[in-house]
């Protein structure tokens, strides 16, 4: 049985019940000792049954999804055709779902003989259970729409429940983003701790040296060959570093520009463009930076006399890197500056300071921490960014501070582990979970700092 | 405006004020299509405090900003007329607004001090007109205006503070003392004690009354009692027009209008 049809039934369910609740509370509403006030809105008389209707039977589909499967598993293998079965081992698996698949009608016939007189007890448990299961969800949802009707009373308080049912529903949905992250952690820490148990911290934290080789026994993985300095030298290098020089500044004067000397009608149009920027795909800026930046930098390079000048260079992603992210920059310098009240502009020009001045010395320093804010959500952003590395910025770990040697980052590092050949137990593999946990760690503190950032700045204008 | 009362009160009460500080001819101001202020004609004396009195929306504001150009922030807003500034206008085009507001300071409605320590609040204006030659100049700047201000003693041993750490009262002092830091001839106050308290406003009160010996003071209030306290000049708006400008003992006992009476009355407003 698909799920689909449960869901079907229950919001079925609900729909009876909304359309029977609410002509009750019409009638309520029409009949008797002349007009009776009714406490709620008929629609809410609706809305409470639909919900008792629904929900009730909804979290049973939910639940009968997991169980039914497991349940007719069991009965499967009690089936006497069972018996026939290897032990344990892939083996088994792959007969029991074979069964399963054409039982369920997903595929047209068995491939190996020890599943087809499994195939005929499958359908019939399938069956059974689908039965089952569709008959306690029209029982649950009756029962909960019969009581939840059963109680409708012209100052029945329907409005109040239906409003917490409300902010109940809000507060799973919000709930739900905070459990994803919350099993991204988890699912990173696990490994992460793997990886640990093979390789010393100390030695990916702090080591220099870096070259995984997946196709190694995993019994001789050294340590030494896990120094993430490196990568985490390159992360910053391009993202914080390049990027920042970058993007700081122009974004910067480009907020001050909008907020200040543009014309609004230019500033109507400029501000979408500028932001449109922050939409752009990053893997066309990564065409960018490989096919146009990259070898325009290594020839300067080369006619500057840098011999060492790669193709793929650090710089080359880190200003492409920077142009990507000046919209996150200057959209929240250009909030903060507009939101500096403008007594304060009016304040400095009336004592004479001219506009650049009033800028430099009271509209940016009253701004600053919401300009910093937009900085540290920036950097967060280009060290995590992964598509323009890869293309322009190359594979090899060095420990430079050379611009145009060609670098590494985190996230071009993990996107390599884990599409390598390696498999899930090998240390190569999981060191892209411990890395991952890094980058993970470090974006959380750089956007906590700034959220508590902007937090103080909105209590100085308040 | 072709008004002969106000020639003639103009005229008849002020020939013992000297030359006029500031002297408005026909002044016009627009808002884009909307005429704001229409031909308003004053002359302000050093050494009085001049106020200007009438209804929301009468143009006392505007007409105030005038003064110092502060309506060029204003993109819409277009000054006709002329305004002369010890003889000279400062409408012309070679005036450097920059020591025009120098010369005619200005004091707001909310109290606006920059997110900035105290003695950087008062040491803004100096800087940027470069007047103190020294740390130790600027140091004696800061404390004297503060003192002119009435704030040295409440805040001598917090100068490191944020300016915007005081209460309501003491902030607006402090932006009395950063107008006053850079020396000017003039002070424009808009409504400066509007946001504050009684006792806040006695004290700003008392203050304007200790200022008024050295700078001539401009300052446009919505509380009638507060312009008998304190000035010796008074202005009364209605309408974007001057409508009767005189001694202010005259104005409140006297009024020669008969919609100045109506308003000192509580007849409107």
């Amino acid at each position: 049985m698909s799920p689909a049809i449960f869901v079907l039934l229950a919001i079925g369910l609900g729909l009876v019940g909304w359309l029977a609740a609410r002509s009750r509370a019409w009638a309520f509403a029409s009949s008797g000792e002349g007009r009776t006030r009714l406490h709620s809105l008929p629609s809410y008389h609706g809305w409470y049954v639909a919900l008792w209707a629904f929900v009730p039977a909804i979290v049973f589909v939910a639940i009968w999804n997991v169980v039914s499967p497991q349940l007719v598993m069991q009965s499967l293998l009690a089936d006497p055709a069972a018996a026939q079965l290897p032990d344990f081992g892939i083996n088994r698996d792959t007969v029991l779902s074979e069964a399963l698949a054409v039982a369920r009608g997903s595929a047209q016939a068995v491939f190996n003989p020890l599943a087809a007189p499994l195939v005929e007890p499958a359908a019939a448990a399938m069956h059974r259970y689908g039965i089952i299961g569709i008959v306690v969800t029209l029982l649950i949802g009756f029962t909960g729409g019969v009581l939840a009707f059963l109680r409708l009373k012209p100052d029945f308080t329907a409005r109040t429940r239906v409003e917490r049912a409300v902010m109940l529903i809000l507060l799973l949905a919000s709930l739900v983003a905070i459990l994803t992250t919350f099993g991204i952690v988890a699912s990173l820490l696990f490994e992460t701790i793997r990886f640990f148990g093979m390789v010393n911290p100390i030695d990916f934290l702090f080591g220099t040296h870096w070259s995984p080789d997946p196709m190694r026994d995993p019994a001789y993985a050294n340590g030494a060959d896990y120094g993430a300095l490196p990568l985490f030298w390159g992360t910053i290098y391009i993202g914080a570093i390049i990027a920042m020089i970058v993007a700081i500044p122009l974004g910067l004067m480009s907020a001050i520009f909008l907020t200040q000397y543009a014309n609004p009608t230019f500033r109507k149009w400029m501000k979408p463009i500028l932001e449109i920027l922050a939409g752009v795909p990053t893997v066309v800026y990564g065409y960018f930076a490989a096919l146009t930046v990259a070898p325009f930098i290594r020839d300067v390079a080369k006619s500057l006399g840098i011999a060492s000048a790669s193709s793929e260079s650090a710089i080359a992603a880190g200003l492409v890197m920077g142009v990507m992210i000046i919209p996150f920059v200057s959209s929240m310098a250009d909030d903060s500056i507009a939101a500096v009240p403008s007594a304060m502009r009016d304040g400095s020009l009336a004592m004479g300071a001219t506009k650049s001045e009033t800028i430099r010395k009271v509209l940016v320093p009253a701004a600053l921490p919401g300009i910093v804010a937009g900085v540290m959500l920036a950097v967060s952003r280009a060290i995590g960014e992964t598509m323009i590395v890869v293309m322009a910025a190359g594979a090899a770990a060095n420990l430079t501070a050379n611009p145009f040697a060609s670098m590494t980052t985190v996230t071009y590092q993990i996107v390599a582990m884990l599409t390598g050949e390696g498999s899930f137990d090998h240390p190569a593999t999981l060191s892209a979970f411990a890395l991952g946990m890094v980058l993970f760690v470090v974006t959380l503190g750089l956007n906590f700092i700034a959220l508590r950032v902007v937090k103080r700045y909105r209590e100085a204008y308040e | 405006m072709n008004n002969p009362d106000l020639e003639s009160s103009v005229a008849a009460g002020f020939t013992d004020a000297g030359p006029a500080k500031i002297s408005a001819n026909k002044v016009s101001v627009y808002y884009g299509e909307k005429k704001a202020i229409d031909e308003v004609s004053i002359d302000i004396h050093t050494r009085y405090v001049t106020a200007f009195i009438g209804p929301s929306g009468c143009g006392k504001s505007t007409f105030l900003r005038t003064l110092n150009r502060m309506n060029d922030t204003i993109p819409s807003a277009r000054v006709d007329g002329e305004i002369l500034l010890d003889g000279q206008d400062i409408y012309r085009s070679k005036m450097d607004v920059v020591q025009l507001r120098a010369r005619v300071g200005m004091v707001f409605q909310k109290p606006n001090p920059f997110p900035k320590s105290i003695y950087d609040n008062i040491a803004y204006g100096p800087k940027i007109h470069g007047i103190a030659q020294s740390k130790s100049e600027l140091d004696e700047i800061v404390e004297q205006s503060l003192r002119r201000a009435g704030l040295w003693e409440e805040v001598k041993d917090r100068l490191t503070d944020s300016g915007t750490a005081l209460s309501g009262g003491q902030q607006q002092r402090l932006c009395i003392a950063r107008a006053i830091a850079v020396d000017p001839e003039v002070i424009l106050m808009d409504e400066p004690c509007s946001a504050l308290d009684p006792i806040a406003t006695a004290r700003i009160e008392e203050l304007i009354d200790e200022l008024r010996g050295r700078y001539a003071i401009v300052i446009v209030t919505h509380s009638m009692q507060q312009a008998a306290r304190v000035s010796q000049r008074t202005a009364f708006f209605h309408l974007g027009n001057l409508v009767e400008y005189g001694r202010t003992s005259d104005i409140f006992t006297n009024p020669r209008k008969e919609r100045t009476k109506d308003y000192i009355t509580g007849r409107y407003g």
